[in-house]
């Protein structure tokens, strides 16, 4: 049992000493003058098996990482798209331990990041410490809980911290200054930026507001800003790039998923989309540099 | 027992704020807000006024002398909250918070409904301030309160059905506060019942407090001394929290709180928490919850559109582990046969969500002595429900 465990470790586990996942791809996309494409998608929508198979597409599409949404029966922070999806994945027999249990197998073929989204009951029904302990041995490099501010953090902070998972906190349209700099400072791997006021796959117009949040926060702290909420097109997705370390597209791919759910060639329409973000994410950094 | 909330919203272990960061900010301005009118005389005095020439307060607390005659036990006192305008506690609540957003400068209001009542007051309370207004509801409820949805649209108010889930009140919120999240600048939440992240519980408990207190002095009028037990259902808890929340530290007071037992704790078909949850967090709170073992929220099943919900008040929780206030159900079945009860023995049709607190009487009065006293909040009127009750009959209207 202890073997089997140390190996299991050997897999995935982050000890203190090894940087994270998350950290090393920010660092040499930055050597690169490139930003990370982070792409959402629903873990179980509509199997996880399709799941792990989606994971390698998106990698091979040029996904910098990867965040797999865990199913909550009420997902208060995302619009229909996600909500949608959440069904699907509940319906197929999701848990949050399957899903960790597909990053394990995971891990034996990618070493791309892999951040799970989980709203809080998920985490406190599985038990915060055992949570973070299984979920490091899985390979698991980052956790966002949107509906759990840093004040209401403190056990799961410590949890993370130990085993060397980054908690990713959001900032918002709203956040006010003194709320920037705290969460700012307690964010790990990177900072949540939500694009918009409102829930997930919503419409982005406000790109000024964006520009001019994203350089505040740089003010405040030296991890990298992702941008996320409303960011729907290739085009979208080069904008972003222009501002922020990284962008988050969720909505629009996991939209693509639940359109050809039941076509055999789902996972390359995805990716053929994915692909079409990065393009436009790298030719704009060709562009700039030039 | 302390002083409740901590400030961080913490009832012991239960409470908190659990809500994105785009909705912190309101929810500490929320906080703010309220303390300050807390404090303010004059906010104080605006509130009892109109909760005395709008609202009708105070209600009456009623003999019940025929019930109490037909159980053989402890006298039976009623506490009108049927007598309300609108016909529930709801308005008391709504008044205060539409209050609140008037003092924060935001022109629209929204709300959840189960029943309906929580809606129509806000709807109500919009009206009569001059507030935009849009009320979210199950479109299972919907369906089951259609008199309701109707004096909403009367009343000048949207109302949008959300077609998700359950199609009930724990879907009806998570659609409001999704509503929330995006109109935030604009918009004041006014949640129903002692639910939601801090300060919600603790504000819509003060502002029902008015139940307690009014009772506490009529029954001392009329018994010259303390009732021996109080009675109330939970669903969010607010009717409860309300009646119990003057009484809490009389400690000879009983309190039981009736949650909804539907079809059976045993089949799995009920809303009873106390029964068959555990802690966890729903809306913004940590609380007893109806969930699985991964942490899916459970659907519900009452009779009652008011007490079909998964989660209980924060504050319920922390009672419930103290065991200063005893949580027991009643099935759909004792429900309505305390409807009938009431209504052949006293001339009155509950709310099918109090006719569960009567249902509990039924129960708990033969049991005790006749010098004994019992006080019941009859939370809500059941003109809302009568369509719903020929349906269960078999009558065609």
């Amino acid at each position: 049992m202890e073997g089997t465990r140390r190996e299991a470790r050997g897999a995935g586990h982050q000890t203190m000493e090894q940087p994270n996942r998350l950290d090393t791809t920010f660092a040499r996309l930055k050597a690169k003058a490139e930003k990370a494409l982070i792409a959402y998608i629903m873990a179980g929508d509509p199997s996880l098996q399709e799941t792990e198979q989606l994971v390698l597409e998106l990698e091979r599409a040029g996904a910098d990482i990867i965040e797999l949404g865990v199913p909550f029966s009420d997902p208060i922070a995302d619009g229909p798209v996600i909500q949608k999806a959440a069904e699907r994945a509940l319906r197929s027999g999701t848990s949050l331990k399957k899903i960790l249990a597909a990053v394990a197998t995971l891990r034996a073929r990618t070493q791309i990041p892999l951040v799970l989204m989980a709203y809080y009951n998920t985490i406190h029904a599985f038990g915060e410490a055992g949570f973070c302990r299984e979920a490091a041995r899985a390979g698991v490099d980052g956790l966002i809980v949107p509906d759990m501010p840093p004040e209401e953090a403190g056990r799961l902070d410590a949890h993370a911290s130990t085993a060397g998972i980054c908690i990713i906190y959001l900032l918002a349209p709203t956040s006010t200054p003194d709320r920037r700099a705290m969460v700012a400072r307690r964010s790990r791997g990177f900072v949540y930026y939500v694009s918009l006021t409102g829930i997930t796959g919503a419409q982005l117009t406000d790109w000024g507001g964006v520009r001019q949040n994203v350089e505040k926060i740089r003010k405040v702290t030296t991890v990298p800003v992702a941008v996320g909420f409303g960011v729907a097109t290739a085009d979208d997705a080069a904008k972003v790039g222009e501002m922020a370390d990284g962008v988050i597209v969720g909505s629009a791919i996991v939209k693509r998923i639940g359109d050809h759910q039941h076509d055999s060639r789902m996972a390359e329409q995805v990716g053929h989309f994915v692909r079409s973000l990065k393009t436009a994410l790298v030719h704009r950094t060709v562009l700039r540099q030039a | 027992m302390s002083i409740i909330p901590d400030q961080r919203g913490r009832f012991g272990q239960y409470g908190g704020r659990y809500v994105p960061e785009t909705l912190m900010p309101a929810v500490l301005e929320l906080e703010q807000a309220y303390l300050k009118a807390r404090k303010d005389r004059r906010f104080q005095a605006e509130f009892d006024s109109y909760l005395k020439h709008y609202v009708g307060r105070p209600t009456p607390l009623y003999l019940a002398l025929r019930l109490t005659k037909k159980l053989g036990g402890a006298k039976i006192y009623l506490k009108r909250e049927d007598l309300c305008h609108t016909g529930a506690h709801k308005i008391n609540n709504a008044i205060g918070q539409a209050l609140l957003a008037k003092r924060m400068g935001k022109p629209r209001v929204i709300a959840e409904t189960g029943a309906g009542q929580h809606g129509v007051a806000v709807a109500t309370v919009a009206a009569m301030f001059g507030l935009q207004c849009e009320i979210y509801m199950g479109t299972e409820d919907i369906q089951r309160q259609s008199l309701n949805v109707f004096r909403m649209r009367l009343l000048g108010a949207t109302v949008t059905g959300v077609d998700a889930g359950s199609r009930t009140l724990k879907d009806a919120i998570s659609q409001a506060m999704r509503d929330w999240t995006t109109n935030v600048r604009t918009t004041h939440y006014i949640l129903g019942s002692v639910l939601g992240a801090h300060p919600y519980p603790m504000m819509i408990r003060d502002f029902q407090s008015v139940i307690g207190r009014e009772a506490r002095k009529q029954i001392m009028a009329a018994e010259k001394k303390l009732p021996d037990h109080l009675v109330a259902c939970v669903g969010g808890g607010s009717n409860s929290i309300g009646l119990f929340h003057a009484f809490l530290k009389d400690r000879k007071v009983k309190m039981t709180g009736v949650e909804a037992a539907g079809l059976g704790i045993e089949i799995g078909k009920h809303a009873a928490r106390f029964a068959g949850g555990r802690p966890g967090v729903l809306h913004g709170t940590m609380t007893y919850l109806l969930q699985d073992a991964d942490g899916q929220v459970n659907l519900t099943h009452s009779v009652s559109a008011g007490l079909d919900y998964a989660a209980v008040g924060p504050e319920h929780s922390y009672y419930h582990d103290l065991q200063r206030i005893q949580y027991t159900s009643a099935t759909d079945e004792e429900a309505l046969s305390a409807f009938d009860v009431l209504a052949r023995e006293e001339g009155i049709l509950p709310a099918l969500e109090s006719a569960h607190a009567i249902a509990e009487v039924v129960k708990l009065a033969p049991r005790m002595k006749k010098s004994q006293t019992i006080v019941v909040n009859l939370s809500g009127r059941g003109d809302k429900d009568v369509n719903q009750i020929a349906r269960i009959k078999g009558v065609t209207l």
